[in-house]
């Protein structure tokens, strides 16, 4: 029956072989093109926030990108020009709605992030007594992940905030050993996606020893693509992979 | 229309280079030398049925089995024209006594060559005996005459069609092996944890071979099939593996743990060296050591350098890939570090792969890479003389990990349609795509030398 099978493909296959030499000195079939109105061409529009995720008081950095428009808004912000960056600061989890529109019609993209209230611990995070955060809570809520850019291993201006708050974390908690993990989007090969994981996580160490902790404090690996936080095909769930991520060595 | 034009005429030219590729060898048999060339007209070969002989039950599954790869085999060589099945002349002939030539000489079937043979079992043992015929020349016909026998099973009766097979290809091929006795390296995700994974060459016969849990990726078989390298992760971060497929299990490669961040082996073709990524100095960059693990020193010195593969024909040259300059490219440079050249102008380049002949590179391309670009990312073959290029794959999913054939016809990848990533092959002119595995994902093939 396999066997069968087996052959039955040959035979497809080598039909098959022959209709693609038949068409050989043919144009390949057009692939479909998506179809855009006769006024103009379609406008794009995507909108990434980073951090997705914040303590109540942290900024956000909302980066936007459209094309093929001619007005641009974020619902409750207000006009924007086509691309550009703007520092936000909500009090709430908000879902941020980008509008672009054009003569071709319009588009939408939409960033979320979540806030959690500022936890009472922080302040109080280098005690260790009585304190009700477990110390990887702690950890966690002072040593937060450090975001990059498309194709990027420099740590961005918007990252100073979070690597000073980790630095003094991690200088008044000495006995911390910590592994940085760098981590890509899914696009791009598996292999040169872990040097790029590896030269981020290397940026962040590198800034975390300038800040005045000692370099034998940080081990350093690259996780590249292989263990995604977040796994849809979108821009801001890239934006989310492509960072340094901190845990306890133990 | 130029694009197309500029298209064909690339294709042109790696057909031409391929051709005379094939045939350089002094030993070509006479009727190469007179008959026009490879690259236009392949030869039209038929393979008959085998002749089944004896009362064994199991003979007929033994048969069909055998039939099939070995068309299988035959057709996908990418330098014969296979007669049809039903254009065979009636009769399963089993000897020279029983061929008819002049049925297989003239039409439908109008073979130039017809492969025949027929199947026994005797004492537990499965018996192929194959005859290569040059049709036209029925004065002195024979090209082939051979025995091929081996422990009854069915794995025995498809290795029997492939030794068949690439004695054939051995004698019509213009001097090069066949490679149907080969093996594809992959990776798979199939068990819940990427493992690396082989199968044969038609993508039968696949099995798990290493079993660590947790990522394992970048097969490399070893030119002497012994070894498998590849990189793992562990506690201590990654590291450069070894499994020995002559032992079955993993044997210890100590140069390749320092640093935690060991990416990507690569065999020289002698199997004297092997290259890869090491940040064991903080930055990724590309090592060399001998296949024991001694002389180890670094050829590179700036960050994102990974993917290393080695000219096999001299062994004097590596092409890997470099962020050095922003977005990954391909580069070559020589096996001590100098003359660093490179290779492509833009975009996305990754996963280079060097030809047997030494020849070409293929790899992954971008060409237009970016936020919002309408890039593909698709299978090039480019002449490392002239730094032409060639674009194999269009529109078909996203592509990476080209990995060449030991006979350089063929070209196995990787290809993610949807989400899902597959091993596919094809002729090394981008022609005759198919899919070779169709369970789970798989990713990273590598084919073995021989």
């Amino acid at each position: 029956m396999i066997a069968k099978s087996r052959l039955l493909t040959s035979l497809v296959l080598s039909v098959a072989v022959l209709a693609v030499v038949g068409c050989g000195k043919k144009e390949k079939p057009v692939a479909p093109v998506e179809t855009a109105p006769a006024t103009g061409p379609a406008p794009t529009a995507q909108l990434t926030a980073t951090p997705s995720s914040i303590t109540a008081g942290d900024q956000v950095v909302l980066s936007w990108r459209t094309t093929n428009a001619n007005t641009i808004f974020i619902e409750g912000i207000g006009d924007l020009p086509s691309s550009g960056v703007k520092t936000v600061t909500p009090t709430v989890s908000t879902s941020y709605h980008l509008v672009a529109r054009g003569d071709g019609g319009s588009a939408d993209a939409t960033a979320r992030v979540t806030v959690e209230a500022a936890p009472v611990a922080v302040a109080v995070a280098n005690d260790g007594t009585g304190n009700s955060m477990s110390a990887d809570e702690q950890f966690h809520a002072n040593v937060q992940d450090i975001f990059f850019d498309y194709d990027s291993y420099d740590v961005r201006p918007d990252a100073s905030g979070a690597l000073s708050k980790a630095a003094a974390y991690l200088a008044s908690n000495s006995s911390i050993r910590v592994l940085i993990g760098g981590y890509c989007d899914e696009r791009g090969s598996n292999e040169y996606n872990l040097t790029l994981g590896q030269s981020r996580a290397s940026s962040v160490k590198q800034a975390l020893v300038q800040a005045g902790i000692a370099p034998d404090r940080l081990r350093v690996v690259s996780y590249g693509k292989e263990k995604p936080f977040c796994t849809e095909s979108t821009e801001e769930c890239w934006q989310q992979n492509r960072r340094a991520g901190f845990s306890i060595d133990r | 229309m130029t694009a197309l034009f500029r298209y064909h005429s690339r294709v042109f030219a790696l057909m031409l280079a391929l051709a005379v590729l094939a045939l350089t060898p002094a030993h070509a048999q006479d009727w190469i030398r007179i008959g026009s060339s490879l690259s236009n007209q392949r030869i039209r070969l038929g393979a008959a049925d085998a002749k089944p002989v004896g009362a064994d039950p199991e003979i007929p599954a033994f048969k069909a089995s055998f039939d099939a790869t070995l068309f299988n085999d035959l057709s996908s060589a990418g330098i014969f024209d296979m007669v049809s099945k039903s254009f065979a002349p009636p009769g399963t002939p089993g000897s020279p006594q029983e061929i008819n030539l002049p049925g297989w000489a003239t039409e439908p079937a109008n073979a130039s060559m017809v492969a025949f043979g027929a199947l026994s079992t005797a004492n537990g043992k499965l018996t192929f005996n194959g005859w290569l015929f040059d049709a036209k020349n029925p004065g002195s016909p024979q090209v082939l005459g051979k025995q091929y026998t081996d422990n009854a099973t069915l794995d025995t009766a498809r290795l029997l069609a492939h030794k068949f097979a690439d004695d054939i290809i051995a004698r019509l091929g213009g001097g090069l092996n066949g490679i149907a006795e080969t093996k594809i390296y992959f990776v798979s995700s199939r068990t819940g944890s990427k493992e690396i994974w082989a199968m044969d060459y038609d993508g039968q016969n696949q099995h798990i071979v290493t079993k660590l849990g947790g990522v394992s990726l970048s097969p490399r078989i070893s030119p002497d099939n012994s070894r498998l390298a590849f990189s793992s992760i562990g506690k201590e971060g990654w590291s450069i593996r070894m499994y020995s497929l002559d032992l079955n299990r993993m044997v210890a490669f100590p140069a390749g743990i320092a640093g935690g961040s060991n990416f990507s082996p690569a065999w020289s073709g002698d199997g004297a060296k092997l290259a890869f990524s090491s940040a064991r100095t903080g930055d990724s960059e590309i090592w060399v050591c001998d296949a024991s693990g001694g002389n180890l020193r670094k050829l590179t010195a700036f960050r994102n350098n990974s993917s290393p593969t080695w000219n096999p024909r001299t062994n004097g040259q590596i092409a890997w890939v470099s962020g050095r300059t922003g977005l990954p490219q391909i580069y070559t440079m020589d096996s001590d570090g100098g003359n660093i050249v490179r290779m492509t102008d833009g975009g996305y380049a990754i996963s280079p792969s060097w030809s047997p002949n030494g020849q070409f590179l293929s790899f992954s391309w971008n060409r237009k890479y970016g936020p919002g670009a309408p890039g593909g990312q698709d299978i090039y073959a480019m002449d490392i003389a002239s730094l032409k290029w060639l674009q194999l794959t269009h529109d078909s999913g996203s592509n990476d990990f080209p990995s060449w054939s030991p006979d350089g016809r063929h070209i196995v990848f990787e290809r993610a349609i949807g989400g899902r990533n597959a091993i596919w092959t094809m002729l090394a002119d981008g022609t005759e795509q198919h899919e070779l595995t169709h369970s789970g994902r798989d990713f990273m093939p590598n084919w073995s030398w021989k």
